[in-house]
């Protein structure tokens, strides 16, 4: 299990760092892989068929359908790169470096990790969640958005394996459908952004705000 | 069991049917006749005192008859009202080349299928992560209503919609990790509330804080919470009238039960004052938010979105005063939400008759449309709680309450906050309503009227006399928030 974490905690500095959004999707593609993978080796001594069915129901969404549906939209796009993004690759990394060692240390100090699973798999998971969060603030990419939202979701899917707290497995299937038909909705709306604005931007939707007139703003001091 | 179990499903699959029928009549048909069959079996369900079987996912305790029987009224009307709205504003084609499989309406009314039966899980969910699931496919079945007119704007906010909603929804799930860690090991596997009251006394209260403040944060997004609300001004002035009656009058009442389940625990654990301080906290923002928003604000249909805000904002704030506040605040979600349905059907109507929502160049409402202006001015009273509409003694009750329990500063703030959105609001819909008439006057339909004119009519008889069913059921309702077992 150790070393599958030691894999996610890669990837997502991976991700951190590049700015080319295929090789993101195939990043969170892979960290979709190894979450499947995660539950099924947890229990390596003896077999449960909810289990499998779970890691690979997870394996097969979040490491094949949904990066392959994502990876569509993008190929429909003709964008490639993420463009200078608020906070730069290099900062990117350092912040993300940072956010390792917050979540190292927040594990360790409310001890938080159950004894059958290595605390590295819980701060991995911690990880993956400021990923997401600092992904979703940083970066410009409605699609790196869905992905940082991805990550956000791998994140609090490793957190529940981490403190040992699977839910039943009917809980467990439904939070998985609507992270994915959460996702699906998202690949919808960005194949119409990218039609409607003809870019992905998210610092240009900025059409909706708290006044119609330029002179009511300065009036309300927004 | 079964009946609810019925409740839950059949909506849900008649929504999906729906996707698939091409007859516009038959789908009409359906949606009316999965409504009307959902609001007599909640009220069969619902009237009953009964308590919920010990330790099931499921069940209608007082707390959730109350909120299963507005939905459910709610949605009827907004049934009747979409169909009106359907056939003024046909489905706009977009002009994209994407494979049209499934007709724009047939979405539409299939999604507003689909999200009452999220709903309503949402609302009968005796399992918190059951009820996580719940609101979240809440968010996921609104958000194609959201972009039904498939504007840029609509586009835009139906994507903040959905990133802010599941970012938000997120956390509370990391809540509900945290609220898992407050039982004693052996219980680990039992998220129901029943377990966590029987053990109440038990629960690590340390975790118990972490996980309230997580949900409050995640379900407060999705309630329109100050400062979690940015979501929601867009998102209503946006989607199309019938669905933003939905989500307003609907849907933030979901997260809303989710977080009072949570209080609900804490009062049963003993740091009901914990809570009470935080959603005091966050309510006397909201409402500030709210009324700082109102004032001046040049679009009507944002300005009720802000309005909602501030009133999730003043049922935060009578659960967090305790005492009569909390029956106060229950009664305020059910005058709220009334209300609002009501003004976002009026205000579609004045949107579609006058194609602005910019409020200053809409006059003479009364004058084109005399339907509609009546109904506008009486939920302009009804919304800034004058007498004699119901809105009036929930907001009553509230302040009464902190007066009984010796928050004069926040009882003063209250008073003064609704004084300024009483003016702002006043402004702007009574502005509105008067004055030269600008557009041709064109006889009303029904279906416009009559939904909005119904509410409006039992929101005053609630503001008269209070049925006894009701009273009991927001009684009994308001003693489990204040945890009596305690």
């Amino acid at each position: 299990m150790s070393n599958i974490s030691i894999l996610l905690i890669l990837s997502s500095l991976l991700l951190l760092g590049s700015s080319r959004l295929k090789v993101a999707i195939l990043v969170v593609a892979i960290q979709g892989l190894l979450l499947g993978l995660l539950p099924i080796v947890k229990i390596s001594g003896h077999f449960s068929l909810g289990v499998w069915i779970l890691g690979l129901s997870i394996i097969l969404a979040k490491g094949i359908i949904l990066p392959f549906l994502l990876n569509r939209s993008l190929n429909n796009s003709e964008i490639t790169h993420e463009i200078e993004p608020f906070i730069s690759y290099g900062t990117s990394i350092m912040v993300g470096i940072l956010l390792l060692i917050l979540s190292g240390w927040f594990t360790v100090k409310f001890k938080l990790h159950h004894t059958a699973t290595p605390a590295i798999v819980l701060s991995s998971a911690f990880y993956l969640i400021l990923t997401g969060l600092f992904l979703m603030m940083s970066r410009k990419k409605a699609l790196t958005q869905a992905l940082a939202y991805l990550v956000l979701g791998n994140g609090v899917y490793g957190v529940g394996i981490g403190m040992s707290l699977e839910f039943p497995f009917t809980v467990e299937l439904g939070i998985l459908l609507d992270v994915v038909v959460g996702i699906l909705i998202m690949g919808n709306l960005l194949f119409h952004l990218d039609s409607e604005f003809s870019h992905m931007d998210t610092d240009k939707l900025d059409e909706l705000s708290d006044n119609l007139s330029a002179d009511s703003r300065q009036e309300v001091g927004q | 069991m079964t009946l609810l179990l019925l409740l839950l499903i059949i909506p849900f699959f008649a929504g999906l049917g729906l996707f698939l029928v091409r007859s516009a009549g038959l789908r009409r048909l359906v949606l009316l006749v999965t409504a009307a069959f959902h609001l007599v079996l909640s009220l069969y369900l619902s009237i009953p005192d009964s308590n919920p079987a010990r330790g099931a996912w499921i069940g209608v305790d007082s707390l959730s008859a109350i909120f299963l029987v507005l939905t459910s009224v709610l949605f009827l009307a907004i049934g009747f009202y979409s169909i009106g709205y359907m056939r003024e504003h046909s489905a706009p084609d977009h002009g994209l080349h994407e494979p049209r499989r499934i007709d724009p309406e047939a979405l539409f009314m299939g999604c507003l299928l689909v999200m009452l039966s999220a709903m309503s899980l949402a609302i009968v969910a005796r399992q918190f992560a059951l009820q996580w699931v719940a609101i979240e496919a809440t968010t996921l079945a609104s958000t194609p209503l959201v972009y039904y007119h498939k504007s840029r704007k609509s586009l835009e906010a139906a994507w903040k919609y959905l990133i802010i909603c599941s970012v938000g929804i997120v956390l509370a799930l990391i809540g509900i990790f945290f609220l898992r860690m407050t039982l004693p090991v052996k219980f680990h596997s039992d998220l129901t509330i029943d377990a966590l009251l029987q053990n109440a006394s038990t629960l690590n209260t340390k975790w118990l804080k972490t996980a309230f403040i997580f949900m409050l944060v995640g379900y407060g997004t999705k309630m329109g919470i100050a400062p979690f609300h940015t979501w929601l001004p867009d998102a209503h002035s946006e989607a199309p009238a019938p669905v933003s009656a939905l989500l307003s009058g609907a849907l933030l009442n979901c997260a809303l039960i989710g977080i009072l389940r949570m209080q609900q625990v804490s009062a049963a654990a003993g740091i009901g004052d914990f809570g009470a301080e935080l959603l005091v906290i966050f309510g006397v923002f909201s409402i500030v938010i709210g009324a700082i928003f109102i004032l001046r604000q040049p679009d009507f249909k944002r300005m009720l979105a802000y309005s909602s805000v501030e009133n999730m904002g003043i049922i935060a704030l009578g659960v967090g005063i305790g005492g009569g506040g909390v029956f106060g605040s229950l009664f305020h979600a059910v005058n709220h939400s009334l209300t609002k349905v009501m003004l976002f059907f009026a205000a579609g109507s004045i949107l579609s008759r006058f194609a602005t929502k910019d409020s200053s160049r809409v006059q003479g409402v009364i004058r084109t449309m005399p339907w509609t202006g009546g109904l506008w001015i009486a939920g302009f009273l009804a919304i800034t709680g004058a007498p004699p509409f119901g809105t009036f003694l929930s907001e009553f009750a509230i302040l009464r309450a902190a007066l009984d329990k010796g928050h004069y500063f926040t009882a003063a703030l209250f008073m003064f906050l609704l004084f300024i959105i009483f003016v702002g609001m006043s402004a702007i819909m009574l502005g509105m309503v008067f004055g030269a008439r600008t557009v041709e006057r064109r006889s009303e339909s029904l279906l416009s009227v009559v939904p909005p004119l119904t509410l409006g009519v039992a929101l005053l008889v609630l503001g008269l006399y209070m049925p006894d069913v009701l009273q009991a059921k927001l009684g009994s309702a308001a003693m489990l928030l204040e945890g009596v077992a305690r």
